[in-house]
């Protein structure tokens, strides 16, 4: 199941199996049988760590989800909470545990009361506990540190979804805080990281806050040989522009259409539904979504995600020629031991057939999106604002997306990435595009319209300087005549565009920032590079052409493009560098812009 | 607390601390000072700290009004009396109040008492011992005690409390609850922009609560053929303007701006733009089949009292939307020929079928050839053949000399 955590060249696995060993621990402190009550946000994130066989393996007997009223009946000796730290379940555990003791004598003995707090202990929710009168029923209360949840073999997230707002909007710096322990954890299963580089405000707290829990910790030195040579900490904000593009690769694209979480995917079922799975009796037509999982533990998944959509229908073709080149074996295998080899391989080549199956309907679905006007004539003015075309006059189409009512997140997407393009729109037409909106889509969207102000993704224009021109020129941010099919850019993720954020990246690595200099004066907060102590004897010692190994951290958010232009660069020849990728939360345009809304629920 | 020995030996009751007591060790000063310079009496300054007062001899004016000052604080009183007693300066205790039913009737009391002094000291208690969110949804149906608590927020600088709140409380269920909080949050400290927003927000709310109460009872009696003919599906409360522009667009067109519900009041009082005016009438009409309104929109008398027509927005939008509405093919021919650009004008007129826009399109252009290319499209015989054949034939002969 973790295999592929252990791919790339930093075994996560490592991680993986450090937070193993603690869930193990703390179940096992709760000794006997056991029921678990999740927190269901919680379920996704613990589904990659842990299958319910391990659970099982510590006599977990039973699980149910945390909600309101009595607590189902289960015949264990302990049950134990999986719960964020929200004062609002607080209450509905209270609930849980209060109806139990009112109730009368039961079948099963008294059973023992837990609560795992994931990720951290709180002071104010064990105050609420104490207040609905309940913290005494509990024997065990912990927290488990899931701060890094490693994703693939070269992807971490930290699956925080409000910490752009957080650290953006409400100037809370609580995620930061959580993601520099993270770092602490994973310094201390792959050692001290020698160089830290960074560029932003967030990235300079972060950097702050490792260096000082490092001396805190003076004593305890990891004697760990450094797996990583460098950590590169980039704040979102030096780069909005590239979560408001419409991502391109084939991995991107899933995210954007249908939203990849926990490293999950809900596929609409009518495609799969020939593929019934053994013992399905006569199954009407499914209604419930497909949920397909894709890391890069499927072989076909992991050499088509990263590549630009348009390349995806030659790729599966010639997989398609290369799985039925193998079943056509079968003739050649003449003698015992040939048809015995082929025999064992077709488990192998069934499933890769199933998976070129999967993937061949996601393609179309896809297809269907890309090849339709909507999606053309969105593309074209996203690529218009990228290359500075009219970013300082109201745009028709985006008019015209309103008039018809269009979905409100696309709405922004455009007109943000227009004020961002062009620096800050002119007072009159970010007006004219308030007034629109709000008379469209109803008065109560005042409220986002003020955040993403705040944010600085749709503001006025407060000088009639726009550097975003010197930017894109000095970084080459725009690549003409993009290759799709065999690429040599990262621009090849957006067709065109080179993420900045990815180029900021490339640079540092060769030939460094000192030639960028001007350039990161326009970009927002401090530029930095600290050095960290390694006890002595654990200097690497690499070797004639090995290349280096840099941990990039994405404070508040990093998309899937971004992630396919990093490997890119991994997998370049003479790159230098490979990368493993971290960051708060893996998000789209769309989850990115609705976690900075303000919406009153529908009545 | 050291209470002096002296005193609990002669029997004085033992005198608390009191949390209100500055103003009592104030009010006996101010007793002690009206008496005479010669006091003996030690002044005792007031620093939160528990200090006792101490009566350095026997003065039984002060020592009764202490007295009556202890009684004073731990008798119960009722809401209206300690209303009172404040408006009065009297001692008075706050912390009495615990239930969440105690405190809103203290402040009904304070609010009745018209005293901002008053008003302003309980929002001070109420701030202290209720969490913002109850407070809020308590200050948002009590206009008066609300004003007051955005006033003292601003003073002390807490107005991003404000804007926290209108966040919080913008989702209110009942629309009558919602439309007196946004009535309130008007005065809140907004930009001068958002306070627009908030303004319209709340002046159309108003408006719709009017217009859905009228509608639904007018539908529900029969009166109107529009109803019966096309039944509301949803309630019109809470939809952005432009949906209710739409909606009185449908069911109120050509009334007379003085009522709430006409498109003309609708469009003035919200300031709604030419073209957003345009496409949501156009919309709506082409939805009725009411051609002749959707004519209407277009047609302007020049000076010469001819008619006209003109859009602010292209033709071809205005030909999209009526195909969407299945408007019939002479209607849409008229719109067609009104594109200027006239590859979009054949195009669209291909698409939809417009022969006649087409062939006087390739007419005008003198093209026989497209004339004959589209002669072999349509229908043998129909009138469009037998007029491309017309044209050919004429055109045939002019160009003999």
């Amino acid at each position: 199941m973790s295999a592929h955590l252990s791919n790339g060249r930093v075994n996560l696995n490592i991680l993986r199996e450090a937070a193993r060993k603690e869930l193990r621990e703390f179940l096992d402190k709760c000794a006997g049988s056991k029921a678990i009550v999740w927190d269901e946000y919680l379920t996704g994130p613990f589904g990659l760590i842990a299958q319910y066989s391990l659970l099982k393996e510590h006599e977990v007997e039973k699980m149910f989800t945390l909600k309101g009223g009595r607590l189902p009946a289960a015949d264990v000796k302990n049950i134990i909470f999986f719960v964020r730290p929200r004062l609002e379940l607080m209450d509905i555990i209270a609930e849980n545990i209060s109806e139990k003791n009112g109730r009368p004598p039961q079948m099963h003995s008294p059973r023992d009361f837990h609560i795992l707090f994931v990720p951290r202990r709180s002071m104010l929710c064990e105050q609420r506990l104490k207040e609905q009168g309940v913290l005494g029923s509990f024997i065990n209360i912990d927290e488990y540190i899931l701060d890094l949840i490693p994703y693939d073999g070269d992807l971490l997230s930290m699956e925080s979804e409000g910490a752009f707002r957080e650290c953006y909007l409400e100037s809370d710096q609580t995620s930061l805080y959580h993601t520099a322990k993270g770092l602490m954890t994973l310094q201390a299963l792959y050692g001290t990281i020698p160089q830290i580089f960074g560029k932003g405000e967030c990235a300079r707290h972060v950097a702050n806050m490792m260096l000082r829990m490092k001396r805190e910790f003076a004593g305890s030195q990891t004697q760990i040989l450094p797996v990583f040579d460098s950590l590169l900490l980039l704040d979102r904000n030096i780069d909005l522009l590239t979560p408001l593009a419409t991502q391109l690769t084939y991995e991107g694209l899933i995210d954007e259409v249908y939203g990849i979480t926990n490293g999950y995917a809900k596929l609409p079922p009518e495609k799969f539904a020939a593929q019934k799975k053994q013992g399905e009796v006569g199954k009407d037509l499914p209604t419930e979504p497909k949920k397909m999982q894709l890391n890069s533990a499927e072989e076909l998944y992991a050499e088509i995600r990263d590549k630009n959509f348009n390349a995806i229908g030659a790729a599966l073709s010639k997989k398609a020629k290369i799985i039925s080149a193998a079943f056509e074996e079968r003739h050649n295998a003449k003698t015992v031991g040939e048809i015995k080899q082929f025999v064992s391989q077709l488990p192998h080549m069934q499933a890769a057939r199933s998976s070129l199956a999967n993937h061949t309907s996601i393609a179309e679905l896809i297809k269907d999106i890309t090849t339709s006007e909507a999606f053309f004539d969105n593309l074209t003015v996203e690529q218009e604002f990228m290359t500075g075309v009219d970013t300082d006059k109201v745009n028709t189409y985006i008019e015209d997306s309103i008039a018809q009512k269009d979905p409100l997140i696309k709405i922004l997407r455009l007109v943000c990435m227009q004020s961002v393009c062009n620096n800050g729109l002119k007072q009159k037409i970010l007006d004219y595009y308030k007034r629109e909106i709000l008379q469209t889509y109803g008065y109560e969207h005042m409220l986002t319209l003020n955040n993403l102000e705040k944010t600085g993704l749709l503001k006025p224009q407060t000088s009639t300087r726009n550097n975003y021109p010197t930017i894109r020129k000095t970084l080459k941010l725009w690549m003409e005549d993009a290759n799709e099919q065999n690429p040599n850019d990262i621009s090849y993720v957006y067709s065109g565009y080179a993420p900045l954020s990815i180029r900021l990246t490339q640079v540092l690595a060769r030939p460094g920032w000192r030639s960028i200099e001007e350039v990161l004066k326009m970009l927002p907060g401090p530029h930095f590079e600290e050095r960290q102590q390694l006890p002595a004897g654990l200097h690497k010692k690499r070797q004639q052409g090995e290349n280096r190994t840099t941990l990039v951290f994405f404070l508040g958010g990093v998309t899937y493009a971004e992630v396919a232009a990093l490997r890119f660069l991994s997998q370049m020849e003479d790159g230098g560098t490979e990368y493993i990728i971290a960051t708060t939360k893996l998000i789209n345009g769309t989850s990115w812009i609705k976690s900075l809304m303000d919406r009153p629920e529908a009545p | 607390l050291p209470y002096p020995k002296y005193l609990q030996e002669e029997g004085w009751p033992p005198l608390m601390y009191l949390k209100e007591s500055k103003r009592a060790v104030n009010s006996i000063r101010s007793l002690v000072e009206e008496e005479d310079e010669e006091d003996d009496v030690e002044k005792v300054s007031w620093s939160g700290e528990p200090v006792g007062i101490y009566l350095l001899d026997c003065r039984w004016s002060v020592h009764d009004d202490v007295i009556l000052l202890w009684q004073d604080y731990v008798s119960d009183w009722t809401p209206e009396e300690t209303v009172k007693r404040m408006q009065q300066g009297k001692v008075y205790s706050l912390e009495k109040f615990r239930s969440l039913q105690d405190k809103l009737l203290l402040l009904d009391e304070a609010v009745n008492a018209h005293d901002g002094n008053v008003i302003t000291a309980v929002l001070i208690y109420l701030k202290k011992s209720l969490s913002k969110e109850i407070l809020f949804r308590e200050l948002i149906t009590r206009e008066i005690a609300l004003r007051h608590y955005i006033h003292y927020l601003k003073e002390i600088g807490e107005q991003k409390l404000l804007l926290m709140q209108y966040r919080d409380h913008l989702n209110v269920r009942d629309e009558n609850k919602r439309r007196d909080f946004l009535k309130n949050c008007l005065s809140f400290p907004f930009s001068p922009d958002d306070a627009t927003h908030v303004q319209d927000h709340y002046t159309l709310l108003e408006r719709q609560i009017i217009i859905e109460a009228n509608d639904k009872q007018v539908e529900s009696s029969g009166q109107a053929d529009i109803f019966k003919k096309y039944p509301r599906k949803a309630s019109i409360l809470n939809m952005p303007i432009i949906t209710t522009l739409y909606y009185s667009c449908f069911y109120h067109y050509g009334e007379s701006d003085g009522t709430f519900s006409s498109p003309a009041n609708i469009r003035k009082t919200f300031r709604i733009s030419d073209k957003q005016f345009l496409l949501t009438c156009l919309g709506a009409r082409a939805k009725l089949k009411a051609w002749f309104d959707v004519d209407a929109l277009f047609t302007t008398k020049n000076w010469l009292g001819y008619t006209k027509k003109r859009s602010p927005i292209g033709f071809h939008r205005i030909v999209d939307i009526l195909q969407k509405n299945n408007a019939p093919v002479q209607v849409l021919q008229d719109y067609v020929n009104l594109v200027e650009d006239v590859e979009q004008k054949i195009s669209l007129a291909q698409k939809y079928k417009c022969h006649d826009v087409i062939i006087n399109t390739y007419r005008d252009l003198k093209d026989r050839q497209q004339l004959i290319v589209y002669r072999g499209k349509v229908e043998k015989g129909s009138s469009e053949y037998r007029k491309i054949e017309e044209i050919l034939s004429n055109s045939v002969r002019r160009s003999f000399p």
